[in-house]
């Protein structure tokens, strides 16, 4: 699709959109419907347009596969690493009530790295899946 | 129908009225997943599947009853069980019990406003880990099958 114009400029105008929308759904995760997996796809999705419309080269440009990979075991590692400081001070595991100076914000905390840990994982696998696909080429 | 670029579209249209069906449900966090995963992402890897192999179906070798049987038969079961389920909306279900709890506990416990969050994240914080594992593993496994038979300087080429 190199040569396509209204493709290629019209994704250079919605990419920016899509990113911060992913954003919102992560941060905004609190209040509104959405989360880590739902904002992770929709980056991965930003990433998977860019690279449908550009190419497979100016994706990994962007968002390199060592990049990707890294990523991948990264978010579980938060995810379970902020499991693990609860289980150090004291608590259950997972329980994230000790990570702020009070009950409240220690939730807060605790749902913030994860859903960060979640959206890391996530948005990863998808680009990393959609890389593995489209780097075979057709033979 | 023998064209799968036909039927990968289809899977993409089907999960958008699915999402449409659970955002009339008033579940927008879960439309908002199968929006994004079913009609989004999903659709993408199909369409990716279908370019790296033909784009329509071969014809079956063997005869077709088996597996028209056990569709059948997994639908009848489904049915089955769903004739055992509560009626629809049913005030004293466990879900129904347990929801004002949740309502109740997730502000002044965790300061999220989004009950669906503060469950995901939190009280049910050991599943979302688990499900979080479920696609660190499902994506090292493609990454396993895929990049591993990739022959060098296969993806060159845009």
């Amino acid at each position: 699709m190199r040569l396509d114009v209204i493709l290629r400029v019209v994704t250079k105008f919605i990419l920016p959109f899509m990113m911060v929308f992913a954003l919102y759904v992560q941060f905004h995760g609190d209040y509104s419907a959405g989360g880590g997996f739902q904002a992770g796809v929709i980056a991965a999705a930003t990433i998977i347009l860019y690279a449908l419309i550009y190419g497979l080269n100016a994706a990994k440009r962007i968002v390199s596969a060592a990049l990707v990979e890294a990523m991948v075991p990264l978010g579980v590692l938060i995810f379970a690493g902020v499991g693990v400081v609860g289980w150090l001070t004291g608590l259950n595991y997972l329980d994230y009530s000790n990570l702020a100076y009070d009950q409240v914000h220690g939730q807060e905390w605790g749902v913030f790295l994860v859903e960060a840990g979640v959206f890391i994982t996530v948005s990863s696998t998808m680009v990393a899946i959609f890389y593995a696909f489209a780097g075979r080429g057709r033979r | 129908m023998r064209n799968l670029f036909a039927v990968a579209v289809l899977t993409g249209i089907y999960s958008f009225l699915m999402a449409s069906v659970m955002l009339v449900l008033d579940a927008p966090d879960v439309a908002l997943t199968e929006a994004s995963v079913g009609a989004g992402v999903g659709t993408v890897l199909l369409l990716g599947t279908l370019y790296l192999t033909k784009t329509d179906e071969a014809r079956p070798i063997h005869s077709v009853a088996l597996p028209l049987f056990v569709a059948v038969g997994t639908a009848a079961i489904l049915i089955f069980g769903v004739t055992g389920t509560p009626p629809f909306g049913a005030a004293d279900t466990p879900v129904q019990l347990a929801g004002p709890d949740y309502i109740n506990r997730s502000l002044p416990e965790t300061g999220i406003v989004n009950v669906v969050s503060s469950v995901l994240a939190s009280y049910r914080g050991f599943d979302t880990l688990g499900e979080t594992v479920v696609i660190f593993t499902a994506g090292i496994a493609i990454l396993m099958l895929l990049k591993r038979a990739t022959p060098p300087g296969a993806g060159r080429k845009d």
